[in-house]
């Protein structure tokens, strides 16, 4: 095939016959991988930047700015975290949920909201802060998102109302996961909400472990709800708390822009910054140690089962241990509060670093159970999701340690705001453990939400995850040794004071960007740009399941209820 | 095994976690490539317990030998019972620090309390080596009690090591704390200076 016709055609993909289920996750997904490009893109400006003015140094002078430098780090997060993160996890589950429990989503009308409405809310936030230099950065420390000396109250109304249709966009998600695991249709027709509840809080697991050990019978030898989905129902009261602590702080802000912008200012001491601090700490972390640690090992104990063909090693304790992850991470915050001496001392040694040290366990739980369920089915072949799938256990085992290591008081003297955390922690996190975990996931869907389109082109699947990988953990790896070496995470540095390590990250850096041109290359050569286009209308098959006999939405079924 | 300064602690960090670095991306790259043989057999067994007992013993141990061996832990938390050797207060006021003595200089092996308040945003207080490394820092909250008074933000500090320290804010506090050619308007040269050390080390 000529590379015209496989860039208009793709290989065999056709989305006429693509159903309403799988074409709405695909939107989700393809807005997913254009917001990460956007992100890539970020991250090399602000990587050149700091590395220096330099003849080679390609980054136009207006970048340097501190304007403008901070503008972009403070969309840098939402797009990459919101933007692509969110939806593309949000796609895959609400793929896997109704393909899982063997029931249809319950609707994708609202499915379709919610892609559309985290898109136009990353993107207006993005507008504020590229038009109006909106950048109080993602932490929103009070009481910088409302000071108007430094910002536009327009940029801020617009950055505010951005984040909020995001989160409104995350609470659509929440409900139809909700609604389509408690829907008592197909296999859970008989099932009572109480059953699902126990099953989603992993308490039958619980349950089975202490009959198991007083040598009784199992509470239950077929749980109500597959382990994934446990992760997700669990994953998913974080993502829950999150939104409305997120949502609480725009209002807040709103308010405070709204009366400044009719000449009444309030006074921004009514809100005590640190308590703020705590408030927001408290739902943001819930995204890092809640949802992210518990999607994720959710996610890996669905990969090894479905690479492996295996039931998951040690199932009752991994359901058992997603309920004490559920208490951790509510409990964990104050770890990021350990640099405040007004932070109260107990708390600082109970949440900051005992609790917090707890999550060494429950992840150090979840690499286990995934490592040896995988053993025990060896000789496995080397396929793309398994390569993936181990990547992304590589980049946990090196993320979450190094979190831990700062979350104590001491370390954190020394580290707390420098380029240790943002590379080391959170940037291997997210780009080694959490996206070669998603990728792992995408090519085990692939051929169910595709239709088995045949890939492009393997060898550039494979050029892409090694790029990735050492791209990932190379930019990492040396912001973090930036970071011991002093340089600050939110800081402009524009005299490369932190050079080599700045010129390393950003060599590694443009392997990452490198990594995702080819994955996007790979993935239109596929699909060809007609059925790209296609994703996007309607789907003539209204069906909202995969892999079973066609039924209604239950939103539009009169059952549902009952 | 205790660390002096900052410096040493950061270095023997860099080698600690280098190491663990190197060991859990070769062991994961192992299994790996041991996925793939039918004949591959475990090299050894890890049991699960052991295996959580370690974890255990990693995030517990950890934190026990932190506050064994790096000094300015139990000195921070016990902060309000002692007594420092010198006290310098201040504040800071639209990304301009107030009151703020122009050099500060210290006998090696002196406590030290810093004492910032901020009149409007978030700011951190950071002390710096020459060569670009932290010395330690903390953040700088607003605030005021019921009486008006500003919230204090201390930190207890002794220096066992001769140098010149430069401060600057460590949290971000919007664009307003630069130039428009990115210059750090917080910066202040050559704040702190310590002497009186033996060869410059520990006294």
């Amino acid at each position: 095939m000529s590379f015209t016709k496989n860039l208009i055609e793709g290989t065999n993909f056709d989305h006429t016959n693509l159903n309403a289920l799988q074409k709405v996750t695909l939107r989700a997904v393809v807005m997913a991988f254009l917001f990460y490009g956007l992100v890539a893109i970020e991250g090399m400006i602000m990587r050149m930047v700091e590395v220096g003015h330099s003849p080679l140094n390609p980054v136009p002078d207006q970048f340097f700015h501190p304007e403008h430098f901070f503008s972009i780090m403070t969309v840098h997060p939402i797009v990459g975290i919101f933007g692509s993160t969110y939806q593309l996890v949000f796609a895959a589950f609400m793929f896997l949920v109704p393909y899982l429990t063997k029931k249809p989503l319950y609707s994708i009308k609202l499915a379709n909201c919610v892609w559309l409405l985290i898109t136009i809310g990353t993107a207006l936030a993005w507008i504020a802060a590229f038009v109006w230099n909106y950048a109080p950065l993602y932490t929103l420390y009070w009481p910088l998102p409302a000071d108007t000396h430094q910002f536009k109250v327009v940029g801020g109304i617009v950055f505010v109302i951005g984040v909020a249709l995001i989160m409104v966009g995350t609470l659509g998600f929440i409900y139809n996961i909700y609604a389509t695991i408690f829907a008592r249709v197909g296999v859970h027709k008989n099932k009572t909400t109480k059953e699902l509840l126990i099953s989603g809080f992993g308490v039958d697991g619980m349950l089975n472990l202490m009959n198991k050990l007083r040598g009784k019978q199992p509470y239950t030898k077929e749980p109500a709800l597959a382990l994934p989905v446990v992760a997700i129902f669990r994953g998913t009261v974080d993502t829950f708390l999150d939104a409305i602590v997120i949502l609480a702080a725009g209002i807040l802000i709103l308010v405070y822009l709204v009366f400044d912008a009719s000449g009444n200012a309030l006074d921004v001491t009514a809100v005590d910054a640190l308590l703020y601090k705590n408030f927001f700490w408290w739902g943001l972390d819930l995204v890092a140690d809640g949802l992210v640690l518990i999607y994720v090992a959710g996610s890996w104990y669905l990969l090894a089962t479905l690479i492996t063909g295996q039931k998951l090693f040690m199932e009752n304790v991994a359901r058992a241990a997603l309920m004490l992850e559920l208490l951790v991470s509510w409990m964990v915050w104050s770890h990021h509060l350990l640099g405040d001496q007004g932070q109260p001392e107990m708390m600082k040694l109970i949440s900051g670093e005992m609790v917090t040290a707890f999550e060494l366990l429950t992840q150090g739980l979840a690499l286990f159970i995934t490592l040896v369920t995988l053993w025990k089915a060896r000789p496995l072949k080397m396929t793309m999701e398994l390569k993936y799938l181990l990547g992304g256990l590589v980049g946990f085992g090196l993320a979450v340690p190094a979190a831990i290591i700062q979350a104590d008081m001491g370390m954190n003297r020394v580290l707390h705001n420098t380029q240790w955390i943002i590379g080391a922690h959170v940037h291997i996190a997210l780009i080694v453990g959490l996206y070669m975990t998603l990728y792992s996931a995408l090519y085990v869907l692939w051929p169910l939400v595709t239709n088995n389109t045949k890939l492009y082109s393997s060898k550039l699947s494979n050029a892409h995850f090694w790029l990735h990988l050492i791209g990932g953990i190379g930019m990492g790896a040396f912001m973090g040794m930036a970071g011991l070496d002093g340089m600050l995470r939110r800081h402009l540095y524009v005299d490369g004071q932190f050079n080599p390590d700045m010129v390393f990250a950003a060599i590694f850096g443009s392997m990452l960007l490198l990594a995702w041109i080819i994955f996007l290359y790979n993935i239109v050569m596929s699909v060809g740009v007609k059925g790209l286009i296609g994703i996007f209308l309607p789907a003539k098959d209204k069906t909202a399941s995969y892999g079973i006999e066609e039924e209604l939405e239950p939103a539009d079924d009169p059952a549902f209820a009952n | 095994m205790t660390f002096s300064n900052s410096a040493e602690l950061l270095s023997f960090h860099w080698v600690a976690y280098s190491i663990y670095a190197a060991m859990i991306i070769s062991v994961v790259a192992w299994f790996g490539y041991n996925l793939t043989r039918k004949e591959a057999k475990s090299v050894f067994r890890i049991p699960f317990y052991w295996y959580m007992a370690f974890l255990v013993a990693g995030g517990v141990g950890h934190h026990i030998f932190t506050y064994n061996t790096i000094p300015w832990v139990s000195q921070d938390i016990d902060r309000h019972n002692i007594t420092p050797d010198a006290k310098y207060e201040f504040e800071i006021e639209d990304h301009k620090w107030i009151n703020l003595p122009k050099k500060i200089t210290i006998q090696c092996g002196e406590t030290v309390e810093f004492d910032v308040h901020s009149r409007d945003l978030v700011y951190g207080f950071g002390l710096f080596r020459k060569d670009g490394s932290m010395v330690m820092q903390m953040q700088v909250n607003p605030g005021t009690d019921i009486n008006g008074i500003l919230d204090s933000n201390d930190i207890l500090w002794t220096f066992h090591h001769n140098g010149l320290f430069d401060l600057t804010s460590t949290e971000y506090s919007g664009p307003d704390e630069y130039s428009e050619d990115g210059e750090d308007l917080m910066l202040v040269k050559d704040f702190v200076e310590v002497v009186g050390c033996e060869n410059g080390g520990a006294k």
